[in-house]
């Protein structure tokens, strides 16, 4: 049986009171409830301060480039079809620097589970506006406030119309994890959208900001009604929406490997052939 | 060129078939044991403008292209202006008699007889030129029926009668055109490109993963892969930019698959970042740059060898890699499976540089041997001590055992953070040491692994055309001409570019006479390049950047 202590306790790199660390339980927490040993799981990050989270778990890690978590997971992905595939990241990794992988992710249906850890703001770069941040919103470098409309990374999910489109809360662990969980059994991509409370850099949405304001969807939420679905990933302000926002049964991707690659040979006689067929 | 080889130049406007004709010939002449050399040049365009597929044919060997032209079929009336400075003494035009021969030499076909509809043409055409090169017919005829086939007997028929109707014509019209003499036993045959022969190689080395995003001349080594994906389990998926396909390529390369990316230029230079990420996981990637004329967008269609500098280079910090330039469709193969070696040994991105002219270059190649290749490196599944694995272990020779995550206990994690041997992110500036040092090692190894480049002829106080890539066979066949001057001449071929191998040949230019470095590109990067690893300075440079590839005219008349 998996436990949480499979995944280890390690010392991190971020600020005390971080909503980091609550993600990462739910992500632990999420693992055991899989029961996923921590070899049959592998997570794909970018760069920032949340792409960090797998140094903090004991988990197969590709730590690559900013903005770059999806492509690497979806290489992955296809070269072996028995992994778990996660990838991690920030709010500015994943929907600036890695915008068009996302888009593409969505479009793909690729089997992976994408949890974003969305602060509104780019944390280890000491502060920016990131595509989150509300406009209008002040910040060191944008101090007349942020000048661009904020993205609403679920409503355009569930516009592309992505298989599984979720939003969570730092400040609910369990709530959060079953999200998790429910994301990675999904057959295809599932996002997962984390709101999380940056102490350092973003004074406006906290954890008292958020806790006023986010509520769990109930069963009088149908996640397969694409209205229903519109209406609650637009939903924001005094009241926000947490829980699965809109699920589909679209097929996911199916060009990938059928039987992981790496215990594969090539077929010379196959091949032989292929070169005779040139005459 | 003796009356043993033949140019035949076909041209016309994109979308009217020439390079159909151009294939269908090629093939049967391959079939029919000669040797070719294809040259195709054409406009970033799908409909009009000015295309032309050349085939050099030998009842020889042959290894370059040439200017004069023996054979013309001009598909379009522009052709004949284009090319009438190029014709040879015996040349010979083929044109459609509705537009005329312009006072030129040859034959007036009237294709509105000869074809039933103009869909047709090609097969008059190749009739023509069938007649005309004195070819069996059946080899043209078998050809129709294996590219027809699938659409029905009529549909062959159709083709076959037009073919011997053209053929009949032409032999009626008693033009004086020397047939190629029976070709010399060389055994049997396969058509291939440049581009055909990478992949090939790539899939003999067990390459199984292809991520791209399409970009001339790069794209056709992925199509190649793409035609056979199925039977050979090849995973091929068109990534959303260039980015994502290199990153896509070291994901799959961490999950254990062999990968392949291929582009040009513009493309690569996207792909630079995923080059230092791979230097920095140590994660195995091959990558293809099929060169075309920069800067930017510049000729995209046409043939330059300036990326050299690029690849050399691209990928911030420090890092090992290889780069191979083959200079023959053999070449292709055989660097390629090298390069995935290479790569999957060294745990590092590898380079295989070729440019526009040889990507779509057919040549007639002996079906490779795939038995006497050597074993491919590969990475492992499984660890004596799965709790204790560390992926960036320090050694000797700085390569580190590489496990592959799934397939036993032991987690494997990979940062592009500077990390502990463990693969975590660390700050630890003597780790920092330890691990560039250790990265840096490999570059030893890769070295004393090089390939030293070829000398062809006896260097010994003669000229030394020296060159890269798929320059090769120009270079050779201008020594040869030189040779025939009595003048002494020898050709120094670096069929990798980097790590270079000074040890194996400072010497060889130390007894030339004369070097010429011999390179498609303004600026004379590989000799730069030498320069500074070495401080030779050659004596001469030749340099072409017109988008066109070199010929033995255009070395000669620059020496
Ligand atoms: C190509 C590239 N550009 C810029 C950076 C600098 N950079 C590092 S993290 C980061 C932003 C991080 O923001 P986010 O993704 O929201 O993560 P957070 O730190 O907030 O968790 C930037 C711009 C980089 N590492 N690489
Ligand atoms: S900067 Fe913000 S997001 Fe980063 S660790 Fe500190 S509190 Fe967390
Ligand atoms: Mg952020």
């Amino acid at each position: 049986m998996v436990t949480a202590q499979d995944y280890g306790e390690f010392e991190t790199a971020w600020c005390p009171g971080c909503g980091n660390f609550s993600i990462r339980k739910a992500v632990v927490k999420a693992l055991v409830e899989l029961g996923l040993p921590p070899h049959k799981a592998v997570f794909s990050t970018g760069i920032g301060q949340a792409a960090k989270a797998p140094h903090y778990i004991r988990v197969n890690t590709l730590n690559g480039l900013h903005g770059r978590s999806l492509p690497a997971a979806t290489g992955i992905r296809l070269a072996n079809p028995e992994l778990a595939v996660f990838a991690e990241s920030g709010d500015g990794c994943s929907y600036g620097e890695g915008g068009n992988h996302f888009l593409a992710a969505i479009r793909r249906n690729v089997d992976i589970t994408y949890i974003v850890h969305d602060n509104q703001v780019y944390g280890l770069t000491k502060g920016q506006a990131s595509p989150t941040t509300p406009q209008g919103q002040q910040t060191k470098t944008q101090p007349h406030g942020a000048p661009s409309a904020a993205f609403n990374p679920v409503a355009v999910a569930v516009t592309m119309g992505a298989s599984f489109v979720a939003r969570g809360f730092a400040g609910e662990i369990d709530h959060l994890a079953g999200l998790i969980a429910a994301g990675a059994r999904h057959p295809g991509f599932a996002l997962i959208d984390v709101l999380q409370p940056c102490v350092s850099f973003n004074k406006v949405n906290t954890y008292a900001w958020y806790k006023e304001r986010c509520y769990a969807l109930g069963d009088d939420h149908d996640p397969t009604d694409f209205g229903a679905a519109m209406e609650k990933a637009r939903q924001w302000g005094e009241r926000i929406p947490i829980g699965i926002l809109w699920k589909s049964d679209r097929p996911a991707f199916g060009a990938g490997a059928k039987a992981p690659l790496a215990t594969r040979e090539p077929d010379m006689g196959a091949l032989r052939e292929i070169i005779e067929g040139y005459a | 060129m003796g009356a043993s080889a033949v140019n035949i130049v076909i041209g016309g406007e994109a979308g009217q078939g020439l390079v159909t004709v151009g294939e269908f010939l090629s093939r049967a002449l391959v079939r029919a044991g000669y040797a070719i050399v294809v040259t195709q040049d054409y406009q970033s365009r799908i409909r009009g403008g000015h295309n032309t597929f050349a085939i050099r044919a030998d009842s020889a060997p042959v290894v370059a292209p040439t200017e004069g032209i023996d054979l013309l079929v001009a598909l379009s009336a522009e052709t004949l202006d284009i090319h009438r400075s190029d014709l040879t003494d015996r040349a010979l035009v083929l044109a459609d008699a509705a537009h005329g021969l312009a006072g030129l030499p040859g034959l007036a076909v009237p294709y509105k007889e000869l074809c039933p509809k103009p869909l047709y043409e090609n097969m008059a055409a190749l009739g023509v030129l069938g007649a005309l090169l004195c070819l069996d017919p059946a080899w043209i005829t078998g050809l129709i029926a294996e590219k027809f086939g699938r659409k029905g007997d009529e549909i062959v028929a159709a083709n076959s009668q037009v073919f011997a109707a053209a053929m009949d014509w032409t032999i009626a019209q008693k033009a004086a055109f020397a047939c190629l003499p029976p070709p010399e036993a060389r055994g049997r045959r396969v058509m291939l490109h440049g581009n055909d022969a990478i992949a090939l190689g790539g899939l003999a080395a067990g390459v199984d993963f292809c991520s791209f995003y399409p970009m001339t001349p790069g794209t056709s080594v992925i199509q190649t892969y793409i035609d056979h994906a199925d039977r050979m389990g090849v995973v091929c998926e068109q990534a959303e930019d260039e980015i994502a396909a290199v990153i896509m390529a070291v994901g799959a390369s961490y999950a254990g698959a062999r990968p392949m990316v291929s582009t040009s230029g513009g493309g690569f230079a996207l792909m630079v970042e995923g080059v230092s990420l791979s230097g920095m996981l140590e994660t195995p990637v091959t990558i293809v740059v099929a060169q075309r004329p920069g800067p930017a967008t510049g000729l995209p269609t046409r043939t330059e060898q300036a990326d050299l500098d690029l690849v050399l280079s691209a990928g911030h910090g420090e890092f090992p890699r290889a780069i191979f330039a083959p200079g023959s469709v053999e070449q292709c193969f055989h660097l390629s499976y090298r390069a995935v070696d290479a790569a999957e040994r060294f745990q590092s991105p590898v380079f295989i540089l070729t440019d526009q002219f040889l990507a779509d270059s057919f040549r007639d190649v002996a079906p490779f041997d795939l038995d006497s290749l050597p074993p491919v490196a590969r990475p492992l599944t499984a660890v004596p001590d799965p709790a204790g694995y560390e992926r960036y272990a320090v050694t000797g020779d700085g390569v580190s055992p590489r496990l592959i995550p799934g397939f036993c206990e032991a987690t494997v994690v990979l940062d592009s953070d500077e990390h502990t041997p463990d693969g975590h992110i660390t700050e630890d500036l003597g780790v920092r040491v330890t691990m560039q040092d250790k990265r840096m090692r490999k570059h030893d190894g890769l070295a004393k692994a090089a390939l030293p480049p070829d000398v062809y002829g006896d260097p010994d106080n003669a000229t030394l055309l020296t060159c890269w890539g798929s320059t090769l066979g120009a270079a050779l066949e201008a020594a040869q001409a030189l040779r025939e001057k009595g003048e002494k001449a020898a050709v120094l071929h670096f069929s990798q570019v980097w790590p270079l191998t000074p040890d194996a040949f400072m010497p060889v230019l130390g007894q030339a006479r004369r070097t010429v470095m011999v390179e498609g590109n303004f600026a004379g990067q590989l000799a730069r390049l030498v320069r500074r690893e070495t401080g030779y300075v050659f004596d001469g440079r030749v340099n072409r950047y017109d988008g066109l590839p070199f010929t033995a005219a255009y070395i000669l008349e620059r020496l």
